[in-house]
């Protein structure tokens, strides 16, 4: 039985409502219910709006790095003058994709962040001209599964793709190249500078056996977690040179990096303000996704140099005279990227780890236990240490089991008081590091926001 | 390698396959437990292509994803020998997730497909059409001593056991070995099975120290262990108690 469905306009008039009216009861930036409304009067409304964007739709996944990536293609498109319809400050699922596109009036070309296991869906109604596919880390088993599973979902999204789309994949991880070898139009991206990996695979590796032939995978170099340059000595099955790769990279702490690529359009050299690996991948990986919309090199750089952080992604805030840098960690790939970038800072590491366990973070708070956070301990690092959020202790726990000693762990469960102690832990011009979950980060926002130190997260642009 | 009797010998079967469910977590705390009481931990690896050691007092089979466990499945069942000798001889062995339902006779994927156990604990399990995910709590008695275990499970098995076994514990919150009974985990003597993790010992020392005690007196080593300053643990054992409580 099919479900009613409202004519469009209609529909699309009472989702507008439906958001100004949660606007203006202070419910939020409305970034996500206007959508809800809107595909639930008429179901087939997100794949009639995408379809009349004349440029096309393009669609960013993976488990890690998809917010800033699209906010880096933004950027690029921006300075193209393109008028862009995007989710980059809202939601990245089917409701976030609605109302963008909802909102989108005279937009050229759609861009939307998605989240891994919403791709499938999003890409049948969207029918993208450009899919962009990250990575995919062990991340939120209770909500998402196994890898495996998201694996396979990817691998049927990308068999119904449109034979003509274009998908622009990270060479770099073994899985997401699998998915990816079965499309008929590719570009493939990776780091290729092998100074800055390592020769062995971190304890949260995912994807280290063939996957044709189920040996263990041989690295070159691993850069994150099982990302890097990969081969099977049994049966020969090895990554692909990428066509956009970084072949030189300089990281600079937190200040960002410099970076020199080389691309089918010719070499490109770039300074970024965001630091680590993550985001040289994130910024090959734009780089790889604007040169396929057809965007000059010469444009490209320039607009991501100007980008920064997002909230919460390794931003500074100054308080006083002091800097907080927030680093949103949500799984351990992520976590393990926050850490390898701390300790390249040259102070002493004031830490506040902040670790919430409702639905958008994942329940099962188990994948601390497989982050490294052992790194931070060696050399005596850390200047202190304090544990908030929902499961604070829990936190606590796997530094206690990682031998730091538990007298001078600070456990402070509230997000706001957790800020307080730490900063007063830091003393008067100490720099403060904080690691939170995804509704950690929104809720040390909104304590930010309060005392007017960040504006709220839907003025975000 | 030489253990002195200060010494527990911990056989890690499969790290690299069978480690999804944050099971360092669990060794990191037989390691730091027995540290703190001026004790040692030395540990054993062994992958695809080691043999099995009979001489460890501690055996530790953690949880994998499914193509995983399906690889270590047979080559487990194939040179399980040494390990049924150590049980036999005392050893203790704890199987987590994936890795209990090894210690079991069978595993019966959903596709009909049925991966081979060592058969050390008498039950049998099967792919059920959904995954038990969540808060898990439950009444432990061991030795005559009940206390109460949290954690945190996500299976698709479904557990049934036979006479030769009995439930680690009676489930006052999550689904257990398959739903239906109210029961969770296994027992037979030193081997010990369950799904719950989150890791399964940061936060019920109790049964930490109970596993280690049983693998000290195995290993020849000092009666009774120390207590400890466990504030931590019973924190965020209440916490996770509270959580299971929660709407979901
Ligand atoms: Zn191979």
């Amino acid at each position: 039985m099919r479900k009613p469905s409202l004519p469009p306009g209609l529909a699309a008039g009472a989702a507008r409502g439906a958001g100004r009216l949660s606007q203006k009861l202070g419910q939020g930036g409305g970034t996500t219910l206007p959508g809800l409304v809107l595909t639930r009067l008429r179901p087939e409304a997100t794949a009639e709006m995408a379809l009349a964007v004349p440029d096309g739709v393009i669609l960013i996944s993976g488990t890690n790095g998809k917010t800033t990536t699209a906010r880096l293609v933004r950027a690029a498109l921006d300075a193209a003058g393109a008028k862009v319809a995007a989710n980059t400050a809202g939601s990245n699922l089917e409701r976030g994709v609605a109302t963008a596109l909802l909102n989108a009036d005279g937009a050229e070309v759609a861009l939307f962040e998605v989240d891994e296991a919403a791709l499938p869906g999003i890409a049948q109604q969207t029918r993208p001209r450009v899919v962009t596919l990250m990575n995919l880390f062990r991340d939120q088993l209770d909500r998402y599964g196994e890898l495996e599973h998201i694996v396979e979902r990817w691998q049927e999204a990308v068999a119904d793709l449109d034979p003509a789309s274009t998908v622009i994949y990270n060479a770099d991880d073994p899985a997401v190249a699998e998915i990816a070898a079965g499309h008929p139009n590719t570009v493939s991206y990776g780091i290729e500078d092998s100074r800055v990996g390592r020769d062995k695979l971190p304890h949260a590796a995912d994807t280290t056996e063939c996957r044709s032939c189920g040996t263990p995978l041989h690295y070159e170099m691993v850069t994150i977690a099982h990302l890097g340059r990969w081969s099977c000595r049994e049966c020969g099955l090895a990554r692909v040179q990428p066509d956009v790769q970084a072949t030189r990279v300089e990281l600079h702490g937190l200040d960002g990096q410099r970076l020199a690529m080389a691309t089918p359009e010719g070499p490109m050299e770039l300074s970024l303000r965001l630091p680590g690996m993550h985001n040289t991948y994130n910024a090959v990986a734009a780089t790889a996704t604007a040169l396929a919309l057809g965007l000059a090199p010469e444009a490209i750089g320039p607009a991501l140099a100007k980008r920064e952080s997002a909230f919460g992604r390794a931003e500074r805030t100054p308080i006083g005279t002091r800097r907080v840098t927030t680093l949103l960690a949500k799984n351990p790939a992520g976590a393990n990227e926050n850490i390898r970038t701390m300790l390249l800072e040259d102070c002493p590491l004031h830490l506040l780890v902040l670790l919430n366990d409702r639905t958008a973070d994942g329940q099962d708070v188990s994948w601390i236990w497989d982050v490294d956070y052992e790194f931070l301990l060696e050399d005596d690092r850390l200047a202190s240490l304090t544990l908030g959020g929902d499961r604070a202790y829990d936190m606590a726990l796997r530094f206690r089991y990682a031998g730091f000693d538990a007298d001078r762990l600070s456990v402070v469960p509230s997000v706001s008081a957790a800020l307080d102690a730490a900063l007063r832990a830091c003393g008067a011009d100490g720099d403060l590091y904080v690691m939170p979950t995804y509704t950690a980060l929104l809720e040390l926002q909104s304590v930010l926001a309060g005392r007017g130190l960040v504006p709220a997260f839907w003025e975000d642009k | 390698m030489s253990a002195g009797p200060s010494a527990v010998r911990l056989c890690h079967l499969y790290p690299e396959h069978m480690n999804i469910y944050a099971d360092r977590g669990n060794i990191a705390v037989f390691r730091r437990r027995l540290e703190w009481r001026g004790l040692k931990l030395e540990v054993a690896e062994v992958g695809l292509g080691d043999s099995i050691p009979a001489d460890c007092h501690l055996y530790y089979l953690g949880g994998g994803q499914d193509r995983d466990q399906a690889l270590v499945a047979e080559n487990l069942a194939r040179k399980a020998g040494p390990l049924r000798q150590a049980a036999e001889d005392g050893a203790v062995v704890l199987g987590v997730c994936g890795g209990y339902q090894l210690l079991g006779h069978s595993y019966t994927a959903s596709d009909g497909r049925r991966m081979p156990g060592t058969g050390l604990l008498d039950l049998e399990t099967a792919a059920g059409n959904s995954r038990l995910i969540g808060d898990v709590v439950l009444d432990v008695t061991l030795m005559g001593q009940t206390s109460e275990v949290v954690g945190y499970e996500n299976h698709a098995g479904r557990t049934h056991l036979g006479g030769g076994c009995t439930p680690l514990g009676r489930l006052r919150r999550g689904h257990g070995n398959n739903g239906d009974d109210g029961c969770e985990g296994a027992v037979a003597g030193r081997l010990v099975g369950t799904y719950v993790h989150g890791p399964l010992l940061p936060k019920n020392p109790w049964l930490a120290d109970a596993l280690l005690g049983w693998a000290l007196d195995h290993a020849g080593g000092p009666a009774g262990l120390e207590p400890l300053d466990d504030s931590i643990e019973h924190a965020a054992h209440a916490v996770a108690r509270t959580r299971a409580g929660r709407k979901r």
